[in-house]
C-alpha cells in the first residue's frame, strides 16, 4: 500500500536486537524482535499517534526510522527520498528535514554546552547562515518562538526546570527548519500543567510552520487530544490504525479495547461506572513472542486459530484497519 | 456516608524543612487532615508540592540531618507519632502503618528472594515460627495475584517485571495486617494496563482487610476512580480538601481547577485546548508570604499576596484555602 | 528557510510568556569551584603544592645551578647548618640548593609524562569505546598486553636501552641530559593504559545518552561527537586521572632513579638524590630524609588535591 502523497513512508520496518551470551566467547543466543515489520504512512501536515505499552516498540520504531539504530531490514522515504540507505551528502540532506524530540528533558541536551551551542548546532552542521553571529540570531528567534527570554542563550541546561529544558529541545529540532518530527514520548517526564504547555506549544508550532509530527506516547489521553489518526503497537506489530476519533469510540481490536478502557477518567462518577476489561498476566518477551497472534496469550477471545495463524492487516472499516482473526475472520 | 467512622489519623500543623547548603528549603507548611478507619484518602500535586515528604515525614523516615520535622502533631491511635521514640516507631512501621513506593526495584533488596525479605518482615513483627512465616508468605503471594506462588518465593526480585514486584511490594506492606497503607506513587511508572491491575487489587485488599489508604499521585484521573475523599497541595500547603464527587463538581481552588482543565479527555472529543497555568511553581528556598499560588492566579486579588489563606469550610467536608469565590469572583 | 523568516504572521497565535531565570547565572566550573570549595583537605593540598611549586621556581633565584652542581670534597656530609641548612651530600654538594634543582625537574618529569599519557589514554579509551566493534577489540587487547607487563621491569629495560644514547636538551635556561626526555617517555608509555581504561567506560556509556543521539539525528560527524560532545562529558575522570598521574610519575621517576636507572648525576632529581644516600642511611639520614619528605609532600598533597576535584567534578550531582 504506497501512497505518494505522503511525507513520510514506512514499509516493512524491523529492528532486532541479538541477545549475547558468554564472558570470552560470546555467542548469539535470541533476538530481540523490537519492532518486527510496521508500516505506515503520514501525510504533510498531520500528527499520527503511535500509542502501547512498555516492549511494544514504538521509541525503537521512532528512532530506527531516522536511522538513529540501524535497521534491520526496510525502507524509510521522507519526502521522497530514502532516509535508511543514505550516505554522505544525501543523508545530511535528508537530516535537516527530520528531526527528533526526546523524552527525557536531562538527558537529551549536552550538560556541558550552553543552549547557544545545542540551539545552533544543526544550523553549523547543515551550514545555514554565514556566521556563527547569525546563528546566534537565530537561536534567540528560535527560543522565542518557544516562549523562552532570547537573554536565555549563554546558560546551561541544568539551571532549566523540565518543561523549559524540553522547549529547548524542540527549538533544537526547529533549527534545521525540518518537515517532519518524530515526538518520542515528549511530555511523559513532565508535570501535568506543565505538559499542557508543552502541547500547546507543539501545536502552535505546528499551525505556524506547517510541521508534520509522529507523537509516540502511552498517555492515551493526551494523544486523543492532539493526534489526527492513531496506530496501537503490541509486541513489535500495529493492531489497529484509524482516525482519532473512530478509534476512541469504535475500537476493534480486543487489546485496543482493554487498553482504552484502563485508562482512567477523571470523573468519579464516570470511571466507577464503566466496564472494564482488565488483562491477566504481563507482557510477554519480546526475545520469544507467542506463535500466530502475539496478543492471544492474554486476549479474553482468542479462539483456535489465533494461537497458529498470524492475522492479516485488513480494513475492516472505512480507513480502519484492525490485524484480528474475530474482528476479520481470516 | 451515613455513619461517622472513627479517626485513625490526626494530622495538624505538620511543618518539615530541609536545610541545605544553599539555604532553607521549606517543604511542608503547616498541613493538618484526618484519616478515618477504612476510608481511601488521595494526596495529589505536581512536583516539589510537598505530598511524599508529608507522608514520609508521619513515620518519622525524613533524614534528619538536613531534613527537620520542626512543628505539628501527627496523632494515631491517641498518641503522637513525632514524640515517639525511633524503637517505637519501628515497632508501628510495617506493623501498624505500611508504606509502598514508586520503585519497587529500590525498595526490594535485590539479594535476598522475596520469600526471605516478606516472611522477615512476619517473623519481627508478628513473631511467627519459621514454619508458619513461610506459609503465610505463600499465602500473601497469592492473595496479591501472583500465579505459582509456592515457587516464585524462592525468586529475586529482579526477576518479576514491574507490575508483579509492585505487587510484592504489596504483599510485603501488607503481611502484618497494617491498619493504614501509605501508597507512594504506586502505580506512575507502570504501563496502563497495569496500573488499573494494580488499583484494583489494592481496592479489593482494602475491602476485606478494613484497610485505611493514603494514596499519594499526581495522577487525577487515577484519583476519581478509586478516591473517598482527595486533599491537593501546592508549595507545601494543602489548597483544596474535599470528596471525590465535589471536587471534580466544583472544584474551588484555582489550582485545581487549573489543573483538571489541563487535562485531556480519553473519553470525549476534543472540543478546545488545555489550559495550562502560566509562570512555574515557587521556590521553596524562599519562607513563603501570601497566597504561593497567587503569581499564576487567575482570580488573583490584592488580599491574596499580603495573606495566605488558610482552610476555609465552604460544604459539607469541602474546604479551600483561598480568598476568593471561584464561582462568583468575589472575595469570600 | 522562507518561512521561518517572517516573525509575523496572519494567524500568529497567542505567544507564551517569555520566560526568564531568576537565579543568577551559574556556570559549571562556578559549580564545580563552589563543591571544591568544601573539601578542606583538598585547598590543604592545593596550598601545599602551591608552596611546593614555588619552592622549586623561586628558589633559583636563589641558588645558582652551579651552586647546586658544585663539589666540595672537604665539605662532604656535613648535617644541617646555618651555612648548608639542609647538610651536604657524599660529594660537599648543598643538599637544599640540590632539592630545589631536583624539584624542577621531578615537577617537569611528572608534567610532561602526564601530558603524554592523557593523550594516549584518551586517544585509545575514545576510539575503542565510541566504535565498539573489532577496533575496540584490537585496541583493548593491546591496552591488556601492556598492563601485563611489569611497570618497573619495562622502565628498566626501556632505560637500560635507550639511556645515554639521547642527546642534551636545552629548555627554560636549564641544561637537561637525555635521560630526562626517555624517563618522560618511558613513564608516559607505560602509564596510558589505566586511563585507555576509563575512558572507554565513560565512552561505552555516553554514548547512548540522548543527546548524542539527537547530535546523530542533527547529522554531526562522529569526530565532532566524539570530541565536542562526550568527550567534554568526560572530563571529570582524565582530570582527576591526570592529577594523580603526576604523583606517580614523580614516584616511578624515583623508583628508577633509585635503581641507578634514571636521570644521571650531575643533574640532581629527588629520586637520585635518595639513591645517592643508600649508602649512608643511617650515617647521614639528612641525605634522604629532605628528598624523601618533599616527595611525601608533593604526592600527598596531590592526592588531596586529586580527591576534591574526584568530587567537584562529580557530574552526578545535578544541583549543589
Amino acid at each position: 500500500m504506497s501512497d505518494s502523497t505522503a511525507l513520510v513512508e514506512v514499509q516493512d520496518l524491523k529492528k532486532h536486537f541479538p541477545v549475547s551470551r558468554g564472558i570470552i566467547f560470546r555467542s548469539r543466543v535470541g533476538l530481540v524482535r523490537a519492532v518486527d515489520g510496521v508500516s505506515f504512512s503520514i501525510q504533510r501536515g498531520e500528527t499520527l499517534g503511535m500509542v502501547g505499552e512498555s516492549g511494544c516498540g514504538k521509541t525503537t520504531v521512532g528512532r530506527t526510522m531516522l536511522g538513529l539504530y540501524p535497521a534491520t531490514s526496510g525502507n524509510v522515504v521522507i519526502d521522497g527520498e530514502d532516509i535508511l540507505h543514505a550516505r554522505g551528502k544525501d543523508q545530511l540532506r535528508i537530516r535537516r528535514k527530520a528531526q527528533i524530540i526526546f523524552q527525557d528533558p536531562y538527558a537529551s541536551l549536552n550538560p556541558r554546552w550552553t543552549v547557544n551551542s545545542i540551539v545552533s548546532e544543526p544550523m553549523r552542521v547543515h551550514k545555514l547562515f554565514a556566521s556563527d553571529k547569525e546563528r546566534s540570531e537565530r537561536a534567540r528567534e528560535l527560543l522565542r518562538f518557544v516562549g523562552l527570554s532570547p537573554h536565555l542563550l549563554n546558560r546551561f541546561p541544568h539551571e532549566f526546570s523540565g518543561g523549559q529544558r524540553q522547549r529547548i529541545g524542540i527549538a533544537r529540532a526547529l533549527a534545521s527548519d525540518p518537515l517532519f518530527i518524530v515526538c518520542d514520548e515528549p511530555i511523559s517526564a513532565l508535570d501535568v500543567s506543565i505538559q499542557a504547555q508543552v502541547v500547546n506549544l507543539l501545536e502552535d508550532l505546528q499551525d505556524q510552520f506547517g510541521l508534520t509530527f509522529l507523537f509516540i506516547a502511552h498517555d492515551l489521553s493526551m494523544v486523543r487530544h492532539i493526534c489526527d489518526r492513531v496506530t496501537v503497537l503490541y509486541l513489535g506489530v500495529m493492531v489497529e490504525l484509524a482516525d482519532r476519533d473512530e478509534l476512541y469510540e469504535n475500537p476493534l481490536h480486543p487489546y485496543t479495547k482493554a487498553l482504552l478502557s484502563a485508562v482512567p477518567i477523571p470523573d468519579p462518577r464516570k470511571d466507577r461506572a464503566r466496564k472494564r476489561t482488565i488483562l491477566t498476566g504481563d507482557v510477554p518477551s519480546p526475545i520469544n513472542p507467542p506463535s500466530g497472534c502475539r496478543f492471544h496469550t492474554r486476549c479474553p477471545i482468542a479462539m483456535d486459530v489465533c494461537k497458529k495463524e498470524v492475522p492479516e492487516w485488513r480494513e475492516a472499516a472505512p480507513k480502519h484497519w484492525v490485524a484480528c482473526h474475530a474482528v476479520t475472520g481470516g | 456516608m451515613a455513619m461517622t467512622k472513627p479517626v485513625l489519623l490526626e494530622v495538624s500543623d505538620l511543618r518539615t524543612r530541609f536545610h541545605t547548603p544553599e539555604g532553607t528549603v521549606f517543604a511542608v507548611n503547616g498541613i493538618s487532615f484526618h484519616v478515618d478507619e477504612g476510608e481511601t484518602v488521595a494526596v495529589v500535586g505536581e512536583s516539589g508540592c510537598g505530598k511524599s515528604v508529608s507522608m514520609i515525614s508521619l513515620l518519622k523516615l525524613i533524614p534528619t540531618p538536613p531534613g527537620d520535622v520542626y512543628a505539628g502533631t501527627v496523632i494515631y491511635r491517641g498518641s503522637d507519632l513525632l514524640q515517639k521514640s525511633e524503637q517505637e516507631m519501628e515497632d508501628i512501621r510495617g506493623k501498624e502503618i505500611a508504606m509502598i513506593f514508586q520503585d519497587p526495584m529500590t525498595s526490594l533488596n535485590p539479594v535476598l528472594t522475596v520469600g526471605r525479605q516478606i516472611s522477615e518482615s512476619l517473623r519481627v513483627h508478628l513473631g511467627h515460627s519459621h514454619e508458619l512465616a513461610e506459609s503465610r508468605t505463600v499465602e500473601l503471594l497469592e492473595l496479591v495475584g501472583i500465579p505459582d506462588a509456592a515457587r516464585r518465593v524462592y525468586d529475586y526480585p529482579h526477576q518479576f517485571s514491574g507490575g508483579m514486584r509492585q505487587r510484592v511490594m504489596i504483599a510485603m506492606a501488607l503481611s502484618c495486617a497494617p491498619s493504614l497503607l501509605i501508597a507512594d506513587e504506586p502505580t506512575t511508572a507502570l504501563d496502563v494496563t497495569i496500573q488499573a491491575q494494580i488499583v484494583e487489587l489494592v481496592a479489593r485488599l482494602r475491602e476485606s482487610l478494613h484497610m485505611a489508604v493514603i494514596w499519594i499521585t499526581h495522577d487525577l484521573g487515577v484519583v476519581a476512580g478509586m478516591a473517598d475523599r482527595v486533599i491537593v497541595m501546592y508549595a507545601g500547603f494543602i489548597v483544596e480538601e474535599a470528596s471525590v464527587e465535589d471536587l471534580y463538581d466544583s472544584p474551588s481552588h484555582p489550582y485545581t481547577m487549573a489543573l483538571l482543565g489541563a487535562l485531556p479527555r480519553v473519553d470525549r472529543r476534543r472540543d478546545q485546548r488545555l489550559k495550562s497555568i502560566p509562570g512555574s511553581p515557587p521556590n521553596l528556598l524562599v519562607e513563603p508570604r501570601g497566597c504561593p499560588f497567587a503569581p499564576r492566579c487567575d482570580f488573583v486579588i490584592e488580599k491574596c499576596r499580603q495573606e495566605n489563606p488558610s482552610l476555609i469550610q465552604i460544604g459539607n467536608s469541602h474546604s479551600t484555602a483561598c480568598w476568593v469565590d471561584v464561582k462568583t469572583g468575589a472575595p469570600r | 528557510m522562507n518561512m521561518i523568516m517572517e516573525s509575523t504572521s496572519p494567524n500568529q497565535p497567542v505567544p507564551l510568556n517569555m520566560e526568564g531565570l531568576d537565579t543568577p547565572p551559574l556556570t559549571l566550573s562556578q559549580l564545580a569551584w563552589r563543591r571544591f570549595r568544601r573539601h578542606r583537605m583538598a585547598i590543604f593540598g592545593a596550598i601545599v603544592l602551591t608552596l611546593l611549586i614555588i619552592y622549586a621556581l623561586a628558589g633559583s633565584l636563589v641558588y645558582p645551578e652551579s651552586y647546586a652542581n658544585h663539589t666540595d670534597t672537604s665539605l662532604r656530609l656535613l648535617a644541617p647548618s646555618m651555612e648548608h641548612p639542609f647538610g651536604t651530600d657524599s660529594v660537599g654538594r648543598d643538599i637544599l640548593a640540590r632539592t630545589i634543582y631536583g624539584g624542577q625537574i621531578s615537577l617537569l618529569i611528572g608534567i610532561t609524562a602526564v601530558i603524554i599519557e592523557t593523550l594516549a589514554g584518551i586517544l585509545i579509551g575514545a576510539l575503542a569505546g565510541y566504535y565498539g566493534g573489532w577496533i575496540d577489540s584490537l585496541l583493548m587487547r593491546i591496552t591488556e598486553a601492556m598492563l601485563n607487563i611489569p611497570e618497573i621491569f619495562l622502565l628498566i629495560v626501556m632505560a637500560k636501552f635507550f639511556g645515554g644514547n639521547i642527546p642534551e636538551i636545552e629548555f627554560i635556561g636549564r641544561t637537561f641530559s637525555g635521560s630526562v626526555i626517555v624517563i618522560v617517555v618511558i613513564i608516559g608509555l607505560t602509564s596510558w593504559m589505566y586511563l585507555a581504561r576509563i575512558v572507554r567506560a565513560q565512552f561505552l556509556s555516553l554514548k547512548e545518552n540522548e543527546f548524542v543521539l539527537a547530535a546523530h539525528a542533527t547529522g554531526t560527524s562522529n569526530a565532532q561527537i566524539i570530541f565536542l560532545h562526550i568527550l567534554p562529558n568526560s572530563i571529570a575522570p582524565i582530570v582527576v586521572s591526570a592529577t594523580l598521574g603526576v604523583a606517580n610519575a614523580i614516584l616511578a621517576e624515583a623508583y628508577i632513579s633509585f635503581l641507578g636507572l634514571g636521570v644521571q648525576p650531575p643533574t640532581a632529581t629527588w629520586g637520585n638524590m635518595l639513591d645517592g644516600a643508600n649508602n649512608y642511611l643511617e650515617s647521614a639520614p639528612w641525605l634522604w630524609f629532605f628528598p624523601g619528605l618533599l616527595i611525601l609532600l608533593t604526592v600527598l598533597s596531590i592526592n588531596f588535591l586529586g580527591d576534591g576535584m574526584r568530587d567537584a567534578l562529580d557530574p552526578r550531582s545535578r544541583a549543589v
